[in-house]
């Protein structure tokens, strides 16, 4: 049977197998809905029938802590947060992902490795350190990007949780105060998204609708998947 | 795989299994510099305030897989080097460095860590221009870890590989990996060899003539708190005692 689709080293001391499940992930800059939306998917599959599970971002009980305390401090280096943030991407691949992948789920990660990439690159981290540190990644059935105007993603934040320093970039000193740096770093991230899009085939949504209608966009693909996947499982009997 | 060294500083490092020797070896070097009036400082691996929590309590809950290990001991790395390693080799120091990223290569390969992998995730860091391997058969290194310490740790003694139910088995089974790994690096990056079964003062010897070797002619940043009467640089008579 052939292994589990990683893209580059993975866990050569584990005997991974392909798996039953389905990784969908949603990516997408700050305030681009992606939560929301994820509460809605897991509410829809739910009652289609489908086990699922949800994680995202910095979740490891590994590094949540740890992190924490270093993203609130001063002294903490690109290289060093770039660090932190693969070992909590690595800890709940291989603690939870994996196995509710091998477990039939359905996987919605909110977010996953390509946001920190975009963060990394805009820091000076280099491209391609990253690429190979992602090597461990699995290869996820499908990646939506949320995309939206940056000028609608500060109104949607300004008007939600507000705007935070590291969402506001401010650690770049792009401008001198939190809303234009918000702008500046969110253009910058963009870029940085649209250049990953190309590179892992992301399958780009429109997020400056209403969440309505993002959540539909979002059912067709999903349905393609795991329709694909249906008629792929029952043939060979 | 490592970057050449363009800083006006120097790097030097010492390896080798737990057992070795080389802290002993690394601290006597690095009072001898201060007599001599240079700027040393001292780095080690496993240090940093800012990692330390995450990785004594991922210790303690044995939560750590192979790749989390190697990732939060390479983030522990990453804030000394950004902190600290780097910006004092950029002044002009010179560093000493108890474990470099040889340590992540033969430990983490030996966890069943892809080299390739590891080896590129630490290719931030700058090549040593000494790296002194203390080398010692498993046997010695194992006697005298054993009898030193009163209990072995869970991790360093590979208990989370599964070679073995008893822990000091596990350490030696553990450390044959490691040495192997290592045994392996001294072509691949120009390791110095240092026998360590011989005695403690006749290895100085060899390493403080191999770090001469190094800083002669070199001038690096200059130590205002320089102890009166050092011998610097007067080489011919330099290394007394």
């Amino acid at each position: 049977m052939k292994g589990a689709n990683f893209y580059g080293a993975g866990f050569p001391y584990r005997d991974i197998q392909q798996l039953p499940g389905k990784l969908i992930v949603l990516e997408g800059t700050d305030g681009v809905g992606r939560s929301t939306q994820i509460k809605l998917l897991r509410r829809w599959l739910e009652d289609e029938g489908y086990a699922v599970s949800d994680t995202g971002l910095t979740r490891s009980a590994l590094t949540a802590s740890g992190l924490e305390a270093a993203k609130s401090g001063h002294t903490l280096g690109p290289l060093t947060l770039s660090l932190f943030y693969l070992a909590d991407f690595a800890d709940r691949l291989e603690n939870l992902i994996i196995p509710a992948l091998q477990a039939g789920f359905v996987v919605l990660s909110d977010r996953y490795f390509y946001s920190v990439m975009a963060r990394d690159a805009i820091r000076g981290v280099d491209k391609s350190w990253s690429r190979q540190l992602y090597g461990i990644a699995l290869r996820p059935d499908l990646i939506l990007y949320m995309k939206a105007d940056v000028p609608v993603l500060a109104q949607r934040l300004i008007h939600g949780r507000g705007l935070n320093y590291w969402e506001a970039g401010m650690d770049l000193h792009l401008a001198d105060n939190m809303y234009d740096s918000f702008l500046a770093y969110q253009n910058l991230l963009t870029k940085e998204f649209d250049e990953l899009a190309l590179t892992y085939n992301f399958v780009t949504v429109d997020a400056n609708q209403k969440p309505d209608t993002i959540f539909e966009d979002l059912k067709v693909h999903i349905l393609e998947l795991l329709h694909n996947r249906l008629t792929k499982t029952k043939k060979p009997r | 795989m490592l970057k050449p060294n363009t800083t006006k500083g120097k790097l030097i490092v010492v390896e080798g299994i737990d057992g070795s020797g080389k802290s002993t070896q690394i601290d006597l070097l690095f009072k001898w510099l201060q007599s001599q009036g240079y700027s040393v400082f001292f780095s080690e691996w496993n240090s940093s305030p800012l990692v330390k929590s995450t990785t004594k309590a991922a210790k303690k809950e044995k939560s750590f897989t192979p790749t989390t290990f190697s990732i939060l001991h390479c983030t522990d790395f990453a804030d000394r080097w950004e902190n600290s390693i780097y910006p004092l080799l950029k002044a002009g120091a010179i560093v000493l460095a108890d474990r470099y990223v040889f340590t992540a290569f033969a430990r983490d390969v030996a966890r069943g860590v892809d080299p390739e992998w590891v080896r590129n995730m630490y290719s931030f860091a700058i090549k040593p221009d000494a790296v002194l391997y203390f080398r010692v058969p498993l046997e010695v290194a194992v006697e005298r870890i054993t009898a030193a310490r009163a209990s072995l740790k869970y991790y360093e003694a590979g208990m989370d590989l599964n070679l073995s139910e008893n822990i000091n088995e596990s350490f030696k089974l553990f450390q044959g990996k490691i040495l192997e790994q290592y045994d392996q690096m001294v072509d691949e990056f120009g390791l110095t060899l240092i026998d360590g079964t011989q005695p403690v003062k006749d290895q100085q010897k060899k390493v403080r003539a191999l770090i001469k070797k190094i800083l002669r002619g070199w001038e690096g940043l200059p130590n205002p708190n320089k102890p009166a009467g050092s011998a610097r640089p007067a080489a011919e008579t330099g290394g007394k005692s």
